[in-house]
């Protein structure tokens, strides 16, 4: 594969957008800057001093001018903006159909979850042609996932989720840098991102299962909690029911709508008394410092697998017989971008 | 503005003591000194706005537990130093006018009740804090204690480190002021302050009721909001 | 040619001495020699030239630490230095020049010298606070000293939550600390400027009379005391969190450290303009004065200050695209950062237009005005990359990054600041450096800067990360490039030190007015007396107005 010293590999869908952009600017800075040097260098030379008391001529200014240099560059500065966000709407909007991986940083190492249960530390293996949806967060301080060659990057933050998406289009090895400054190995939390066939990668994927499922690791730990205790299949528990709860849009004690996300399972887990839902007593024990990052990803993934609303993922069992509910790791070929 | 300034204050008097070289009168002295104190008070809004803006980001995240933190102020005690601290203003702003009228020891006496009054205001704050550190309400170093409703354990240490980082600083503000008191009480003293010179006091005034104002915004964001209602569960 | 003093013909205007100009007799430089006369001066001439040894001080310390982080790039490998001492050494280049050289760089030596004189006055409206905003400085600084002194700071000069109040086991308290004190010091000299240059203008001197440096600096003075407040108060919140534990900031408690992220950049994006709107005015006063004429568009440049000032002070979020903001505030600051492009453009086709018909000297504060406004508009240029979210992402965090700021900062400001330094050395000392030094010099800086940052474009857009100690060895051939230039630019910065001071003694005498430049600072003695001017000024002439002269070359 060849690669040039001077420009990055472009491995994912929006990698060939996001550089022909940056080939507009590139030309367009050029063509400003040359325009400038020419026009300076030109009037060095024609007007320079030919005697040492003589003076310029006194002119005030244009306003034409003044207007044409003010409007010309916020036409161009407006352009630069809409074809800016276009890109950027594509950068937040995943597809609707991801693999979802989840992603742990932590001082100085990159810990990653697919949904069966694999997991790796500093690689990352995903699919050619898969839109693949990272959820991100952080056990210590702020980091940042970053793959040049896929022209992607987000700030891992401790506390919250973030997410970022790609879909890769060649197969290889890529760089995956940690972007936020993080403290003394800051340069040593690298890793690779492998992007192999499909084929390749459900074979790899696998490999090295002895755990199970992320959503089978979490019931295992739903039920080491007790939670299930409270949170029963019906309504007789003191806590809501959590089948069909995930994607749904609830009533808070105080009135307030809250869907269901990853950023809300997770509030609710390590500090239940935040938001509880409207008809339920702040009963719950805050987990907070108990369960681990990973723990909650995998009770999160354990909800998520009770079902969703609305039903938007097909729930079909991959090979190996995973949990219900998980991604599934290899649909027919699609055009799931763009 | 300088040339009408300057000529009308340079017939009403020549040369005074107090005006240095590079004015052309002490009007126009005084007007740049007080053109010089309000900049600074700008400063200082953008100074408290700072921290006002992290206690409205987290109390639009957390409005039950701040409402639950402010029931652990001293209501009675706020509303007193808040008291005190008006009536400081007020004293505070005889003293400028006994300054401008050039009464002397008026003056004096108004800068020494001012200074008064902000000492109580100190005092209450001190008793405060105490309050603060016998029940555990102060997050950090000592053991944080929120046993009344534990669900805000977590979201009401940011109240009281907002609540600590905001009263703090006023109170090093007022310390600065009371310090100014008295300078300015040995400037009445030793008659550097007379019936032309006298914008320091009206500088000096202008520091004092900014302070005040500041308390004025605090009692109300800090004890008040979230006090009504039923907020509490 | 271009040492020799213009002298002269330029009759409408007063004093010029005609030929073989002498020192004059009482000036401030020899108005007490001692120790005291300058550690107790009111005077603002002696506290810029007490800035200007202190800043200079810091610039080459923070010099030395890029000269280290230079080097240890050199090679993929972190072979130089130990990871913690090269976070160290980065931090502390970034620490010093910001808050201890950048900042106050031309507001403090350049600005304290000359806005009293443009002005036509005696001096600022405050000269203790003035003075006072000196000692200030320097025990900020100390701070940072000390900091360095006792184990040095790790947290980058941004001081990132929870790195900075939890993880961190380095001297931020004392850093944080210097930079918190630096930082009234900055307030001081904006209050100081603001009433100087609305109560202290000589008669007759209005707004629209006044010198494009006075304006750029009044632009100045409203971010340093609207900004630095902001700072200050975010600096005490994270020196709380950490000496208290208070958990303002921690995710753990429901704090949150994106809120220190605003609190940083609504200060910290207003201060590049604290940087380069000085600059910006260095560099009005430069073309004018080397072309002879007035400035193209005056009141559009002088308007164009206030547009950054302002508009810059609602940008901040453009630092924060990929901190996990929402996409709506992502537009918005987008949109917003793409405004501040306006003001900064019409600017510098307003310099271009100058030139047109102007009487150009070739002398060397024309090399950095050109040095300037072609750097200026690479770094502005790249600053759309920047603002454009889109492409944001991919550049934000990697050396793309570094190359602009540094394009902006260093080829601004710095640019501006030697630049300023030159044309005034006369004015400041009464004497002429030598000429051809001066060029050589200033074609090294432009040269060797070019080679240290051109690189680092095109190792940001690779994706080679910012503040990495070790990097993968395809990255390395860049790097060696960039840090060729960097030992170019060293050597390029430490020329001007010299021939400077050897012009102190041996430079010839410059006169009142060695450029044949107009305003009011041209219109007294090299150096200036104590109190500036035998008698106050009575303006009744525009500003840059030459007197119509031999217009040889114009059609």
């Amino acid at each position: 594969m060849w690669t040039s010293p001077l420009f990055p590999e472009a491995a994912s869908t929006i990698a060939p957008r996001v550089d022909a952009f940056y080939f507009f600017l590139v030309s367009l800075t050029a063509f400003m800057s040359i325009l400038i040097a020419v026009a300076f260098f030109y009037f060095f030379v024609k007007y320079r001093r030919r005697s040492p008391d003589e003076v310029g001529v006194h002119i005030e200014g244009g306003m034409a001018l003044e207007i044409a240099w003010s409007v010309i560059p916020l036409i161009i500065v407006m352009v630069i903006f809409g074809w800016s966000t276009s890109l950027f709407l594509t950068y937040t909007r995943p597809p609707a159909e991801t693999l979802n991986i989840y992603v742990v940083g932590k001082q100085w190492m990159w810990k990653f979850q697919h949904l069966n249960g694999h997991r790796e530390i500093n690689e990352l293996h995903v699919p050619v042609g898969r839109a693949v949806k990272l959820i991100m967060t952080s056990e210590d301080v702020i980091h940042d996932v970053f793959v040049p060659a896929f022209r992607v990057k987000a700030d891992v933050l401790p506390g919250r989720y973030t997410q970022l998406w790609f879909n890769a289009t060649k197969a290889g090895r890529y760089h995956l840098f940690c972007a936020e400054y993080c403290g003394t190995k800051h340069s040593g939390m690298i890793g690779e991102v492998i992007v192999q066939e499909p084929a390749e990668f459900e074979a790899w994927l696998l490999t090295g299962r002895a755990e199970g499922s992320l959503a089978s690791a979490g019931g295992k730990l739903f039920q080491d909690l007790a939670c299930h205790t409270c949170h029963r299949p019906d309504q007789t528990g003191r806590g809501p029911v959590l089948p069909g709860l995930f994607g749904r849009t609830i009533t808070l004690q105080n009135g307030a709508r809250q869907v269901v996300d990853e950023a809300y399972l997770r509030e609710s887990i390590l500090r239940p008394a935040e938001k509880v839902t409207q008809g339920f007593q702040p009963v719950m024990p805050a987990y907070q410092g108990l369960i681990t990052e990973e723990g909650v990803l995998q009770l999160i993934e354990y909800v998520k697998s009770l079902g969703t609303e609305p039903q938007t993922q097909p729930v079909r069992p991959a090979s190996g017989g995973p949990a219900p509910g998980e991604t599934p790791p290899l649909p027919p070929k699609s055009e799931v971008n763009r | 503005m300088s040339p009408d300034t300057s000529a009308a204050a340079e017939s009403h008097r020549g040369h005074h003591p107090a005006l240095v070289h590079h004015f052309d009168s002490l009007a126009e002295q005084h007007e740049a000194a007080s053109l010089g104190m309000w900049t600074f008070l700008v400063t200082e809004v953008l100074f408290f706005g700072g921290a006002l803006m992290a206690y409205s980001v987290y109390r639009s995240w957390y409005p039950e537990a701040f409402a639950s933190a402010s029931h652990h102020l001293d209501i009675t005690l706020g509303a007193f130093n808040t008291a005190v601290l008006i009536f400081s203003s007020l004293t505070m702003a005889l003293a400028v006018h006994a300054a401008q009228l050039g009464q002397i020891p008026k003056l004096k006496l108004f800068l020494i009740l001012t200074m008064a009054l902000g000492a109580t205001f100190l005092v209450v704050k001190g008793f405060e804090y105490h309050e603060k550190y016998v029940e555990g309400h102060i997050p950090g170093l000592f053991p944080f204690n929120y046993q009344e409703e534990p669900q805000f354990f977590a979201h009401a240490q940011i109240f009281f480190s907002i609540y600590f980082v905001l009263t703090g600083l006023h109170a090093l503000h007022m310390l600065v002021g009371l310090g100014i008191m008295v300078w300015m009480y040995v400037w009445a003293h030793n008659g550097t302050i007379d019936r032309d010179y006298n914008s320091p006091i009206e500088i000096a005034g202008l520091y004092w009721h900014f302070v005040d104002i500041v308390w004025i915004f605090l009692f109300p964001l800090l004890y008040l909001i979230g006090r009504h209602g039923t907020t509490a569960h | 040619m271009s040492a020799t003093p213009a002298q002269s013909t330029l009759s409408a205007k007063p004093t010029l001495p005609a030929i073989s100009p002498v020192m004059p007799e009482h000036h401030y430089l020899n108005n007490g020699y001692g120790l005291k006369s300058w550690l107790l001066t009111r005077d603002h001439k002696r506290i810029a030239i007490l800035y200007l040894l202190s800043v200079s001080f810091f610039f080459l310390l923070g010099g030395l630490f890029a000269v280290v982080v230079r080097l240890e790039l050199a090679t993929p490998a972190g072979d130089l230095l130990t990871s913690d001492n090269y976070n160290k050494s980065f931090t502390m280049h970034g620490v010093l020049m910001v808050f201890f050289f950048l900042i106050p760089a031309i507001p403090a030596t350049l600005g304290n010298f000359l806005i009293p004189l443009m002005v036509g006055a005696k001096d600022l409206a405050f000269p203790k606070i003035n003075l006072l905003s000196w000692y200030i400085y320097m025990l900020g600084a100390s701070f940072g000293s000390w900091a360095i002194l006792t184990g040095g700071l790790d947290t980058g000069w941004t001081f990132y939550t929870p790195f900075s109040t939890v993880a961190s086991t380095s001297a931020v308290v004392p850093a944080a600390l210097g930079v918190f004190i630096s930082g009234f010091s900055s307030i001081l000299t904006g209050l100081n400027f603001i009433v100087t240059i609305h109560r202290m203008r000589a008669p007759g001197l209005t707004w629209f009379r006044l010198p494009l440096f006075v304006w750029a600096h009044y632009a100045t003075s409203l971010i340093m005391i609207l900004g630095t407040p902001v700072i200050a108060i975010t600096i005490v919140l994270v020196a709380a969190e950490r000496v208290f534990s208070f958990g303002i900031f921690d995710p753990k408690r429901g704090g949150d450290p994106v809120l220190f992220q605003h609190l940083f950049w609504f200060y910290s994006h207003p201060a590049v303009y604290i940087m380069v709107l000085p600059a910006m005015g260095v560099i009005s006063e430069l073309v004018a004065g080397s072309c002879r004429k007035s400035v193209f568009g005056y009141h559009f440049v002088a308007f164009s200050s206030l547009a950054i000032a302002i508009i810059g002070f609602f940008v901040w979020g453009h630092h924060m695209f990929v901190a996990g903001q929402s996409v709506y505030a992502a537009l918005i600051f987008s949109i917003l950062s793409f405004l501040v492009a306006i003001p900064s453009a019409v600017k510098v086709f307003n310099w271009t237009a100058t030139m047109y018909k102007g009487s150009v000297t070739h002398a060397t504060p024309m090399w950095y005005a050109m040095g300037f406004i072609g750097l200026f508009t690479i770094g502005g240029l790249t600053g759309l990359f920047l603002a454009a979210v889109g492409l944001d992402i991919h550049v934000t965090d990697t050396y793309f990054i570094v190359a602009h700021f540094h394009y902006v900062m260093v080829g601004g400001t710095i640019m501006g600041y030697l630049g300023g330094l030159h044309y005034w050395w006369p004015k400041m000392t009464g004497k002429l450096y030598n000429e051809n030094a001066a060029k050589v010099a200033a074609a090294l800086i432009f040269f060797g800067f070019n080679l240290t940052f051109f690189p680092q474009f095109v190792l940001g857009y690779l994706g080679m990360p910012r503040r990495y100690h070790a990097y993968p060895p395809e990255f390395q051939m860049l790097n060696v490039l960039s840090s060729a230039g960097a030992s170019i630019l060293a050597v390029g910065y430490i020329f001007p030190i010299i021939y400077l001071l050897y012009s102190l003694k041996n430079g010839r005498i410059a006169g009142a007015n060695p450029w044949g430049a107009v305003g009011l600072e041209w219109r007294t003695s090299s150096p200036p007396p104590t109190f500036n001017f035998e008698k106050t000024p009575s303006v009744t002439w525009e500003a840059y107005e030459y007197p119509e002269g031999v217009e040889s070359h114009v059609a």
